[in-house]
């Protein structure tokens, strides 16, 4: 007892802990019992437990980003410089304006929420400033956590969860079978049952026994992990252990504040005890009012007395050994047992049997009397402290994640795990509970608490009942029963008892309701780990990235791309800069990124078979050297995907399709490959990022091309086989902005020298380097499609106008359905232009109505501007719209309220007839 | 999180595969329209054990046939499918 003092503050007030002390048994220490205002009513509220169940001593902690609200000060170790606060209450703890609430309980009582929610919407409207200042927890921080969560994936042959001495013999028979053990304490201490009863276990003292199985485990090759909860149970024995580094609100030495763990166990022991479970009677929730197994951990583990005159109000056996601890310390102790004389073990003690406790006097400094019937007459107890014990609550939640089913245990009084599918077995008291007489309120007492973390009494269970509530989860939802960060732990048995009572039926009979993890809250930043801000997600950097870099671009996440969105010179805005790169590629030349692109390399005597099915455009005919625009339909005959086919070789053919679409692609096309023509010969093998490619667009890009490599540059859709700064490329004459354009194919490792290469001879040219923005609105006007918001899965290549390029011979995927009666619909949407009718900007993704206010019948899929003349453009879906050209309609976005008077079109807005990228 | 026995990696968590059709919607490329309409729109989507196609996709991308009971989860088997299941 000469260890230094802990220093710490509760909402202002400079206190002092003794090592190892929770914050809630500091607090008792020093003589502190209200700790917070209750969720609804405002009730003065002190501590009721001693664990992880506290649905009472919530405090928020900790400042900045580390604010951490909601913390259980029973599951809360005091470390210097520990700033809490109580919650719920205003202006002050001791004189809490809410307060007045709970005087008018009436004010809010069981299905408060749902009767305004069905009620006139003002009246809700009115409610909710009301309750939002009211009602509630700690508030949410507002500031990042500064702090780093670690994660880690683990193999074990057993996993045990509880370090109680059901588990330990668990853990010792496991590692005596030669097994890798994980043993898994919440608390701060190995076997802190042993802490509250100490007890010599095979000759030696609890504690050394303990702790020579810790070292076993740990030097088998197993882990001893406390401070640690098994927060949920998966299939397969998959565990998740949130394990506390520091306490909440602390700062990390080395940065890390938790670690979260995936273990896949062979097996899973679970030896999580049980919760005591309260007594319901009329302010059972007083300051001072406290489980009587906590009482003991608070006198025996803590050395600190709560109270000096102790009513010990048990239904079972255990309440006599609370009562011996106190007498111990020197407390004055009263026994009332509910059961019938000579129950219990009366060493010295007073007991009064047959005796129920009714109704607890007292204020917010806490409990002063007990009333209780004693043999069928009312008797009042002065007291300064009750240790109640309605029985034990078996911690059967991991049980229950697992799938397993639950037995009733009559003597018991409660659940315990029955049949399970998993390899997952309960031992100890979780699976052999002591027995307990019923836990229920005798009568209709008022301000009898079922749930204490919720406010629901005993009178809002009957209301609710009253109101036809009879099944457990309804009855959880209608009255909040069992939500929250507790999830009813102490609370949810007798609350089944009531419900049971009323309907006339037993508790099995009643129910329960699911199990969900986690079994205790975990840490957000637990769960994200490392996988926050620019890590929440994957980059993909293309393999020209860092020559882009060295460019400033304005960047595009395109996907886990970082593509570059426009390269702006001096002041200019990405819009000045996308169009000032168009009008360049337009006028001159422009060079593009665009190794993003999903290419496929398909070769095999049966290469063009297999294409021809993938494939909606014919591709059989393609000869040697030559390339094709192609699309791809669904089996459901509706287009998904575009690109181009080329052949390189005999039997060798390159298949480009979209980036977006690049891991789909490589999906559907290794299931067409093997379950739809497993009988070809034909290897497809994904090259996307094998080549790097650079797009070379505009008036001027056959020279550049002829410079480059020294020859004729390629005709329109031809690919020929060259070289750039000494590396071999392919290079294909296609484009996709409406210009002369040649795509140049090179593997990823040469990209520095092939693009310097390019980028010298464009610049010489007069030319640029252009981003996504100029690509984009150079497409737009050539009335090109885009995989996503073009081609969005929904239209067939007829109504995307893409129907004339259809094989006509057949046997392309989708054909079949193509006969389906609602595809001879003309009223479908189809793929249009549309131009604005007083040049305002046509708001990407607006609806297309007849009128404002109309029904919409389409949408703008892409926005865009004619690059030499001005004037907003775009392409759209549109009901019927090939033949509605020329038609005045509007696009309307009540969103940003925009609305723009549009005409109809072709999606054809420059050269229609292809005369600029011919040879 | 359930373990599902890759023939070719052995067991793997769940995570790695994703799910992508069942077997009975697969359509063979000469099916009359009917039935492939049927196949695509009118499955059986039964409440009990079916064959599935799944996708190891986060591990060797393979394609794997597994019977599995949509009601308990559990995995009756696993055959690879494909041409890399040919012998
Ligand atoms: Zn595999």
């Amino acid at each position: 007892m000469n260890a230094p003092l802990i220093n710490f503050t509760f909402d202002g007030r400079a206190l002092t802990a003794k090592p190892g002390q929770t914050l809630a048994a500091a607090l008792l220490d020093q003589g502190i019992r209200l700790v917070g205002r209750s969720f609804k009513y405002h009730r003065p509220r002190g501590i009721l437990s001693a664990g992880i169940e506290e649905p009472n001593a919530l405090v928020t902690v900790g400042s900045g980003g580390r604010e951490e609200p909601n913390t259980r000060a029973t599951d809360l170790y005091v470390y210097e410089g520990l700033n809490a606060r109580s919650q719920n209450r205003w202006p002050s703890l001791s004189s809490d304006v809410g307060g007045v609430l709970s005087l008018v309980s009436k004010a809010l009582p069981a299905g408060f929420y749902y009767k305004t929610f069905f009620g006139p919407p003002k009246l809700w409207l009115f409610y909710e400033q009301f309750i939002r200042r009211a009602a509630g927890l700690g508030p949410a921080p507002t500031k990042a956590d500064p702090d780093h969560y670690a994660q880690r994936a683990a193999f074990c042959d057993v996993l045990v969860v509880g370090s109680g001495p059901a588990g330990l013999i668990a853990a010792r028979d496991a590692v005596r079978a030669g097994k890798k053990v994980f043993l898994v304490e919440q608390d701060a201490e190995l076997a802190p049952s042993l802490l509250r009863d100490p007890a010599e276990i095979e000759g030696k003292p609890g504690r050394t026994w303990a702790g020579e199985i810790a070292t076993a485990v740990r030097t088998s090759g197993g882990r001893v992990l406390t401070r640690t909860s098994a927060s949920g149970l998966w299939d397969d024995q998959f565990v998740c252990l949130s394990e506390k580094l520091i306490e909440p609100g602390q700062i990390p030495a080395n940065g890390f504040s938790q670690r979260y763990w995936h273990v896949r166990a062979g097996e899973v022991v679970l030896a999580t005890g049980a919760i005591e479970r309260p007594l319901t009677f009329a302010n059972n929730d007083l300051p001072g009012v406290m489980l009587s197994q906590a009482v003991r951990t608070y006198v025996t583990r803590f050395g600190v007395l709560p109270g000096k005159r102790v009513v010990v109000a048990t239904t079972n056996d255990d309440g006599y050994l609370t009562a011996r601890a106190l007498m111990a310390a020197g407390a004055e102790v009263v026994v009332l047992d509910s059961r019938p004389a000579p129950a219990g073990h009366s060493s010295g003690v007073e007991v009064h049997n047959l005796a129920a406790p009714v109704m607890a006097r007292g204020g917010k400094r806490g409990v002063k009397a007990l009333v209780a019937t004693v043999d069928g007459a009312e008797r009042s107890f002065a007291c300064d402290l009750v240790a109640m014990s309605g029985g034990f609550t078996p911690v059967v939640h991991l049980h229950m994640q697992a799938g397993g089913k639950l037995d009733w245990d009559q003597a018991a009084q409660a659940f315990v795990p029955g049949e399970t599918r998993q390899n997952v077995r309960t031992v100890g008291l979780a699976a052999e509970p002591q027995p307990a007489e019923t836990v229920g309120a005798a009568g209709n007492p008022k301000a009898a608490f079922v749930d204490f973390q919720n406010d629901v009494t005993v009178s809002d269970l009957d209301l609710a009942w009253r109101e036809g509530y009879r099944s457990v989860e309804h009855l959880k939802r209608y009255t909040t029963l069992g939500m929250a960060t507790d999830q009813g732990k102490t609370g949810n048995m007798a609350a089944l008892d009531r419900i049971a009572r009323r309907e006339g039926i037993t508790i099995p009979e009643a129910g329960l309701t699911t199990f969900r993890p986690p079994f205790t809250p975990v840490s957000m930043g637990a769960l994200a780990g490392l996988a926050t801000g620019e890590h929440a997600q994957p980059t993909r950097h293309p393999a020209l990235y860092d020559l882009h870099a060295a460019r400033n671009p304005i960047w595009l996440n395109a996907g886990y791309w970082k593509r570059p969105r426009a390269y702006p010179q001096g002041a200019e805005t990405l819009a000045q800069a996308g169009l000032r790169e168009a009008r360049t590629v337009r006028t001159a030349v422009g060079m593009c990124d665009v190794s993003t692109l999903a290419k496929f390399e398909v070769q095999g005597p049966d290469a063009v078979q297999f294409l021809e099915r993938v494939c909606q455009t014919t591709v059989g005919k393609l000869a040697l050297g030559r390339g094709r625009y192609t699309f791809m339909a669904r089996e459901d005959g509706l287009v998904f995907d575009d690109g181009t086919v080329w052949r390189l070789g005999d039997q060798r053919y390159l298949l480009t399709s979209s980036t977006g679409g690049a891991s789909r692609m490589a999906t559907w096309l290794s299931y067409v490959r093997g379950h739809l023509c497993a009988d070809l010969k034909v290897s497809v093998t994904c090259v996307q990022e094998h080549y790097a490619a650079i797009a070379v667009a505009g008036p001027k890009s056959a020279q550049v091309m002829a410079a480059l490599t020294r020859s004729e540059a390629p005709r329109h859709m031809s690919v020929v086989e060259s070289t750039i700064a000494g590396a071999p490329v392919l290079l294909m004459a296609a484009s996709f902005s409406g210009e002369r354009a040649f795509e140049v194919h090179f593997d990823a490792s040469q990209a520095e020298a092939v693009w310097q290469a390019i980028e010298a001879e464009v610049l010489a040219t007069g030319g640029t380097l252009y981003g996504i923005e100029a690509m984009e609105l150079l497409r737009i006007e050539k009335g090109h499609l885009v995989v996503g918001p073009d081609i969005d899965g929904r239209l067939t290549a007829e109504e995307l106008g893409l129907g004339r390029m259809v094989n006509k011979a057949g046997g392309w995927i989708g054909q079949s359905c193509l006969s389906r009666p609602d595809f001879a619909d003309k009223q479908r949407k189809q793929l249009i232009g549309l131009e604005a009718i007083d040049g305002k900007a046509i708001p990407e993704g607006s609806m297309l109505v007849r009128f404002v206010g109309a029904e919409a019948e389409g949408h703008v899929t892409a926005s865009g501007l004619r690059v030499l003349e001005g004037g907003s453009i775009a392409l759209a879906h549109l009901k019927g719209g090939q033949a509605r050209h020329g038609e005045e309609i509007y696009a309307h976005s009540p969103t940003r309220r925009q609305t723009v008077k549009v005409r109809v079109t072709s999606p054809h807005f420059y050269d229609p007839a292809g005369e600029r990228y011919r040879d | 999180m359930k373990q599902i026995p890759c023939p070719h990696c052995g067991n793997r968590a769940q995570a790695e595969f994703v799910y992508e059709r069942s077997a009975d919607s697969v359509v063979p490329l000469d099916a009359e329209p009917a039935v492939a309409i049927a196949a695509l729109f009118s499955r059986a989507n039964l409440r009990g054990t079916e064959e599935e196609l799944w996708r190891h996709a986060h591990g060797c991308g393979m394609w794997l046939l597994i019977r599995r009971d949509r009601v308990s989860h559990h995995i009756e088997w696993v055959k690879p499918i494909g041409p890399e299941a040919l012998p």
